[in-house]
């Protein structure tokens, strides 16, 4: 058994066999898990916000969708993923209040899914599974050997997909 | 005041929250001893600003099931606030006010309800004080309720927060009838707000 490495909100972390990566909590924040499966390079992020062209302050590059994937990914490669081989799993994206929508942040998980998608999309990275939306949050843990990623919710039967 | 960000937050505002903070939750430990009929006691909050990677841990890890009421204000300010307790005080302060024993883990509709009206009134105190202290109107809306892990709930606020900055404003109180209760606040006024505030306080010009 390999060592949990733990990602906190608006960070990321690079994981290799046989450790794996978890982060707690997640709420409307979303949690994507990389890897490559035949070096068994993984990576967890944990980002708040879709977008960070839409923000003035983004000195943090782990806390937005856009740049958070691209620099999982480039991290991946400096461990030996090859770009080519790197595929997704992705969780979280809940809507935690009931009238979240009247905000102006208007359904930020949904928005977060959503630009973690097409963020994969645009960089060719295929999404193997998710498990998103809904109203409850995730504690998340990713195996970059099995590829297998489990989660926990509150009063839930803990899932893998 | 454009550029503004939490990390800029003076000593001087920081004071004044701490003081907003003690002001608020005297007067919510005022209602929480009416609504209960015992006495409660406070002790003087804590306010932090702190990064986004440490508050799950400031209330006991991402996984502690905390209950967490969420207003948004509107009026002279705008924003939001919200109001989190452990689940087990949360579970105290129900049973107390209904007067029953609570049994199993999940809340009933009317405990839920009436864990809403607790957070209701709590909130409600805080924003009057800060109402009464800077002569703005401030409307609270309906509140809502979730109870679940630390970690997802904070991640609404976070995200809020995450727009101005990579931290969090929180305000610690703890309230004491026969058991110790924790409570924490956050209060998210958008920037505009922020400057309306410390313009009203003549903390700014």
């Amino acid at each position: 058994m390999g060592e949990v490495i733990k990602v906190g909100m608006a960070d990321l972390k690079i994981c290799i066999c046989p450790d794996s990566v978890t982060t707690l909590g997640l709420g409307s924040c979303v949690g994507i898990a990389l890897r490559d499966p035949v070096t068994k390079v993984g990576g967890l992020a944990h980002v708040m916000l879709p977008d960070s062209t839409a923000i003035r302050n983004q000195t943090n590059i782990y806390k937005f969708a856009d740049t958070g994937i691209v620099e999982l990914v480039r991290l991946m490669m400096e461990k030996g993923a090859n770009r080519n081989r790197i595929v997704a799993k992705i969780a979280g994206g809940a809507q935690m209040f009931a009238f979240q929508n009247k905000n102006e942040l208007v359904r930020v998980g949904e928005r977060n899914v959503e630009a973690t998608k097409l963020k994969l999309k645009e960089l060719g990275i295929a999404i193997l599974a998710e498990d998103t939306g809904k109203t409850y949050g995730r504690t998340v843990i990713f195996y970059p050997e099995t590829g297998n990623f489990v989660i926990r919710a509150v009063g839930k039967q803990e899932t893998i997909i | 005041m454009e550029d503004m960000n939490l990390e800029q937050v003076t000593e001087g505002y920081f004071d004044v929250l701490k003081e907003l903070g003690n002001i608020g939750a005297g007067n919510a430990t005022t209602a929480l001893a009416q609504l209960l009929n015992c006495k409660v006691d406070m002790k003087v909050p804590q306010v932090r600003l702190l990064d986004f990677k440490e508050v799950g841990n400031a209330m006991g890890g991402e996984e502690q099931i905390m209950a967490g009421i969420y207003l948004l204000v509107e009026g002279d300010i705008s924003g939001s606030i919200m109001f989190l307790l452990e689940r087990k005080s949360a579970r105290h302060l129900v049973s107390k006010l209904m007067g029953t024993e609570i049994e199993g883990e999940d809340f009933t509709e009317m405990e839920i309800s009436a864990l809403k009206e607790i957070g209701n009134i709590i909130t409600g105190s805080y924003l009057n004080s800060l109402s009464t202290l800077t002569n703005l109107k401030i409307y609270p809306s309906v509140p809502d309720l979730s109870i679940d892990m630390a970690g997802a709930i904070l991640s609404v606020p976070a995200i809020e927060f995450g727009a101005l900055g990579d931290k969090i404003l929180l305000i610690q109180t703890q309230f004491t009838d026969d058991y110790d209760l924790d409570g924490y606040f956050i209060l998210l006024p958008d920037l505009e707000s922020y400057a309306k505030i410390l313009h009203a306080l003549g903390l700014i010009n």
